[in-house]
């Protein structure tokens, strides 16, 4: 992490004094972006870093769905099934994805290639089904446009 | 890839942001600019006094867009500027309400228009600080305002001496990381003192102890975007917009089986059957209406029969039987299996549930599961009967109100639709085949058949 230290003191420079505490959800954003994951070290620096608790860390790691202490698939499908997508096609998108990469929900392929993970509202109700890989969002979904993506993303 | 929630169907009435062609640059500050944007904080700064800002916004009524409708100039107005305390303003954009996408196009198409609102909300409040919390899976909506506030930066609309008044704030814009409790306000603020997102009890209130123990305004992202809009016109132009209780407009996102989902900006007090049938096209294939969802599924469904004599407004909602909440509208179609349906809400609100208060944490899974049991064929007569029981037990025990209502779109739905549970345990199926889609764009695909086989 602490080749991070740099950026994240340009963020500390918007925020007021005594606020260091605020950076824990941000540098761990951003130290999963760099590593993937958020290992053993990442957090015994943070905790240095910014002279707070190591249990601030940990509860936040736990606390917070898009934070992981694990590895993931190189791309990361996250495929809405709330309410809207559900009425949508979500059920058949998750299956529909399932039979493709011969994976289900919360797992990730053999060739650590892809990892499903089905998720609650991503504001994205107007425009289901969905999903979200890795930062974007692809939305009202078909099983043409589905099977497009994947071809794209195994490339 | 789809870059923006793109829909804006033209509706009869005044538009306060849905107003101009959305184009590769109308989000811009060049654009913004030439549609007479940051106008009102020019006006606000070189015009007016703080006190006089709040009084403006207190005078045209606006209603908080987030959910409750708590009016926003008194929120603002509980602060005292004369404290020697710093103060704080919050934008929420932690949109993450089950069927609401409206702060996603503002956000997106508007992010100047909200960022001045949050600059001029600042400014009455005299803070030197002011935060964006947005919700950590939006990436557009993230690029969107971190450009806009560069931008403002650049054009020395934020930082030191703004526009040479001597006023000076600056915006952090604050990343979530998942989590649909952050939604509510006391929550955010935790989540922006970096730690787990759990809400605290009131008093005191958020406007007296907030951020870091200081008087803290959270204020939606909607909320926010009407006050440039009410300092340019001035209040009493805005209130001629909408009903005299709830003045201007409201942006619904609609979703579910309609024929026409998106983002829609009406006037308060449009009749509702016509927004579903005539601005909506009506429902999917021209299937019947069941039931509506009004605003994100925490507020009690209305049946199709029931928003007949309703319009679009906050006490016409009430008067319904439910609210306007955060302007998340979900349509159901006829033929819908509700048992079904309440599953799918149940575990969203036991996933979402924060795990502070008791009645939520536990009370949340008890239903999802008695639910679960009911679909695989095990529902027992008693089900229907603790189903409510537990729904209830959470209203008023929580500490915060996501907790209140978390039971209430399944108590509401057991009102309406006692029938297919009864149905379901009798007969250990669906009354209508547990479906939930109308139109099923994976139906055909062969992959999906052999999965499901």
């Amino acid at each position: 992490m602490k080749h991070l230290i740099p950026e994240f003191e340009q963020w500390k420079r918007r925020y007021p004094a005594g606020f260091e505490g605020s950076l824990t959800i941000p540098c761990l954003r951003r130290i999963q972006e760099d590593r993937g994951y958020i290992a053993d070290s990442d957090i015994t620096e943070l905790v240095e870093y910014l002279g707070i608790s190591r249990i601030q860390v940990d509860e936040a790691i736990v606390f917070y769905t898009q934070f992981t202490r694990k590895p993931l698939g190189t791309h990361h499908l996250q495929v809405c099934h709330n309410v809207s997508c559900s009425m949508r096609g979500a059920e058949g998108l998750i299956a529909h994805l399932g039979a493709k990469l011969g994976i289900g929900p919360g797992q990730t392929t053999t060739d650590g290639r892809f990892t499903l993970t089905t998720v609650e509202c991503l504001a994205s109700c107007g425009t289901a089904p969905m999903m979200m890989v890795g930062d974007a969002y692809h939305e009202n979904l078909t099983p043409a446009s589905v099977d497009a993506l994947l071809e794209e993303l195994a490339q | 890839m789809t870059d923006a929630v793109d829909t804006a169907v033209p509706l009869s009435g005044t538009k306060f942001f849905m107003n101009f062609p959305i184009t590769a640059t109308s989000h811009s500050l060049a654009d913004y600019k030439a549609r007479g944007g940051y106008q009102a904080l020019e006006k606000a700064l070189r015009e007016m006094q703080p006190a006089e800002v709040t009084k403006e916004v207190s005078a045209s009524g606006l209603l908080g867009h987030g959910g409750a409708a708590f009016p926003a100039g008194r929120k603002w107005g509980v602060v005292k500027l004369t404290d020697g305390e710093p103060h704080y303003v919050c934008m929420n954009a932690d949109e993450g309400e089950p069927g609401t996408f409206k702060d996603r196009w503002l956000l997106e198409h508007v992010p100047h228009l909200c960022l001045e609102g949050l600059i001029i909300g600042s400014y009455a409040l005299q803070g030197r600080h002011a935060f964006i919390y947005i919700r950590g899976e939006f990436d557009l909506s993230h690029r969107r305002m971190s450009d806009a506030i560069e931008e403002a930066y650049e054009a020395g609309l934020l930082g030191e001496n703004i526009l040479g008044t001597g006023y000076s704030c600056d915006v952090v814009l604050y990343r979530g990381a998942g989590s649909y409790v952050c939604g509510e306000a006391s929550a955010m603020l935790a989540s922006l003192e970096g730690k787990k997102g759990w809400p605290r009890n009131r008093p005191p209130r958020l406007t007296v102890k907030g951020l870091y123990q200081k008087p803290t305004v959270v204020n939606n992202v909607e909320t926010l975007a009407n006050v440039p809009v009410i300092i340019s016109r001035g209040a009493m132009e805005f209130k001629k917009v909408g009903t005299p209780k709830s003045p201007g407009t409201q942006m619904i996102s609609i979703s579910g089986h309609i024929a026409r989902p998106g983002v829609y900006e009406v006037e308060y007090g449009y009749p509702w059957q016509k927004f579903i049938f005539e601005d909506c096209g009506g429902m999917q294939g021209g299937a019947a209406l069941k039931c509506i969802i009004p605003g994100g599924v925490s507020t009690k469904l209305l049946s199709a029969k029931e928003i007949e004599p309703l319009t679009l407004d906050h006490n016409s909602a009430l008067a319904g039987g439910s609210q306007l909440g955060s302007g998340g509208m979900i349509a159901i179609a006829e033929g819908t299996c509700m048992v079904r349906l309440a599953q799918v809400i149940q575990r969203f609100y036991h996933h979402e549930s924060c795990g502070q208060c008791t009645p939520c944490r536990e009370g949340m899974g008890w239903m999802e599961r008695i639910l679960n049991r009911i679909v695989a064929g095990g529902g027992r007569p008693e089900d229907i009967d603790r189903l409510y029981q537990i729904s209830t037990a959470n209203d008023g025990t929580t500490i915060c109100s996501l907790g209140d209502s978390a039971g209430y779109a399944c108590s509401a739905i057991l009102d309406h639709y006692r029938e297919e549970f009864e149905y379901y345990i009798t007969h250990k199926r669906s009354m209508y085949d547990g479906r939930l889609v109308v139109d099923d764009p994976f139906a055909g695909a062969l992959s999906t058949a052999e999965a499901r086989a």
